[in-house]
């Protein structure tokens, strides 16, 4: 196994509450890593710290080191942007640019890294809006605003536009809590496929969906990383007491 | 806190345990008419069997609604499995239980070639062994369970030596074969109830600890 992301001794705060405390785990290449755990244990926050947009708010503070390929993504020396660039994040509501089209909202991530030739971002928002299993519903509206489409095509979107920029890792916070069942469906048969090619971390309250899509899960609590394991193991025979009460509906 | 979930699973092992409580006395009848050579005590054997076959059904079809309908995870994910499984063995009990009724029915028909010494000794093991694995599983005991494992050799000791004397009788007086034969058949069903029992302590192991111990396979 490749570890595309080691977190080491990641504490987090909003102010002088703590909201991670002391998470350390290994994140898998091409795989779908689950996060679970009930409101307010952190689980968001965590994503939050994996591409440093946990900072971006106000009084809130990091400390500990995310190694992205080995390489801390706190250090000096990094730009936060680049980070990002690299980590994609797909949010819980669908945020589509409400001014763009469809192809805009693609294109737009293209165009601020640089990309000019028209071919090229013709070629690339094709690709992602495939890969977003899109296409075949847009492709005769592609220059439409964005806001026609319904929620779960406009989270679709959102993640075509992640995948445009060509992440290595694509966080997805709650991406499919505000969907319906099919739309639901979709996204995560989506998770399934794109997973080849990408490392994923998801945020889910639906434990379900994190048996299904994920291939690990990390069960926190109180900002405490309670378990990590094979999402199979947690789902079967979680070894803490907690996570069994969480995952069978005891508490939470 | 108490779920409503809890409650089904309450009620689930309450089926389980009336079941058990069925073939067991299924067992125990077939046995005792056999020992005392009272054919009154065949018809509660099958008039039982219809019991247990219908609670066989509901138990299926309640397990089936359970994972439908709660999709159990981890602790109650291997409790409503191992419910399915110990289902059948207990419908295979109540199947012995009938087999060793109709062996019986023959036998009476014919004079005894011998006093019975070890199918009553292996058939006390044998009930010993159904009645544990079941208290295992109403207990979460998996101590007891894992004794319910070590006994099975007994059984399959004293099924031989069954096999063995009554072949002694068959090769010096081939009219004791007939007789020999449905002893040998009661046997071997003792045997097999011994083998179910055995099951249902290993899915009981499996449901407490999440451990399967079968055929001494570790997949993980």
């Amino acid at each position: 196994m490749t570890k595309k992301l080691v977190i080491e001794h990641l504490n987090a705060w909003f102010g002088t509450i703590q909201a991670l405390k002391d998470i350390n785990l290994d994140i898998e290449e091409n795989s779908v890593t689950a996060v679970i755990g009930p409101s307010g244990c952190g689980k968001t926050t965590f994503v939050r710290c994996l591409n440093r947009i946990h900072e971006v708010v106000d009084n809130a503070k990091v400390k500990g080191n995310v190694l992205l390929d080995g390489e801390n993504i706190y250090s000096n020396t990094m730009d936060p942007v680049l980070v990002r660039r690299r980590i994609g994040m797909v949010f819980q509501k669908p945020n589509p640019f409400p001014t763009m089209s469809i192809f805009e909202n693609v294109a737009a991530g293209l165009r601020l890294n640089g990309t000019k030739k028209k071919n090229e971002i013709a070629d690339v928002v094709e690709k992602s809006i495939k890969m977003a299993a899109l296409w075949d519903e847009v492709k005769d509206k592609l220059y439409k605003s964005a806001t026609t489409l319904s929620g779960g095509q406009q989270q679709r979107l959102c993640i075509a536009r992640t995948i445009a920029i060509e992440p290595e890792v694509i966080l997805m916070d709650e991406p499919a809590s505000a969907l319906d069942p099919i739309s639901t469906a979709r996204i995560e048969e989506l998770i399934q496929q794109i997973k080849e090619r990408y490392t994923i971390v998801i945020v889910t309250h639906n434990m379900q969906q994190a048996a299904r899509v994920s291939d690990y899960t990390g069960f926190f609590l109180l900002g405490e990383l309670i378990e990590f394991n094979r999402t199979s193991d947690i789902f079967t025979n979680p070894g803490d007491k907690r996570t069994e009460d969480y995952i069978t509906g005891r508490f939470g | 806190m108490e779920r409503k979930f809890d409650e089904e699973l309450k009620e689930l092992s309450g089926m389980l345990m009336k079941m058990g409580s069925l073939a067991q006395t299924m067992i125990y009848k077939s046995i005792k008419a056999l020992a005392d050579r009272d054919r009154s005590l065949l018809k509660d054997v099958y008039t039982l069997e219809d019991s247990v076959n219908l609670l066989h059904v509901e138990i299926d079809d309640f397990c089936l609604k359970l994972l439908a309908l709660r999709q159990p995870q981890a602790g109650d994910l291997r409790m409503v499995t191992a419910a399915i499984k110990i289902n059948t063995d207990l419908e295979r009990l109540g199947d012995q239980a009938v087999n060793i009724a109709q062996r019986t029915e023959s036998l009476l028909e014919r004079p005894a070639i011998k006093p019975l010494v070890d199918i009553p000794r292996e058939s006390t093991i044998a009930q010993k062994m159904v009645n544990d694995s079941l208290d295992a599983f109403i207990k979460k005991d998996v101590k007891l369970a894992e004794d319910v494992l070590t006994r099975d050799d007994t059984i399959d000791d004293i099924n031989n030596q069954v096999f063995r004397e009554l072949l002694t009788y068959m090769m010096s007086d081939h009219t004791t074969i007939p007789i020999a034969f449905d002893l040998i058949f009661v046997s071997k069903n003792l045997e097999r109830i011994a083998d179910h029992a055995t099951n249902i302590a290993e899915d009981v192991i499996f449901m407490v600890i999440g451990k399967d111990i079968r055929h001494h396979l570790s997949i993980k």
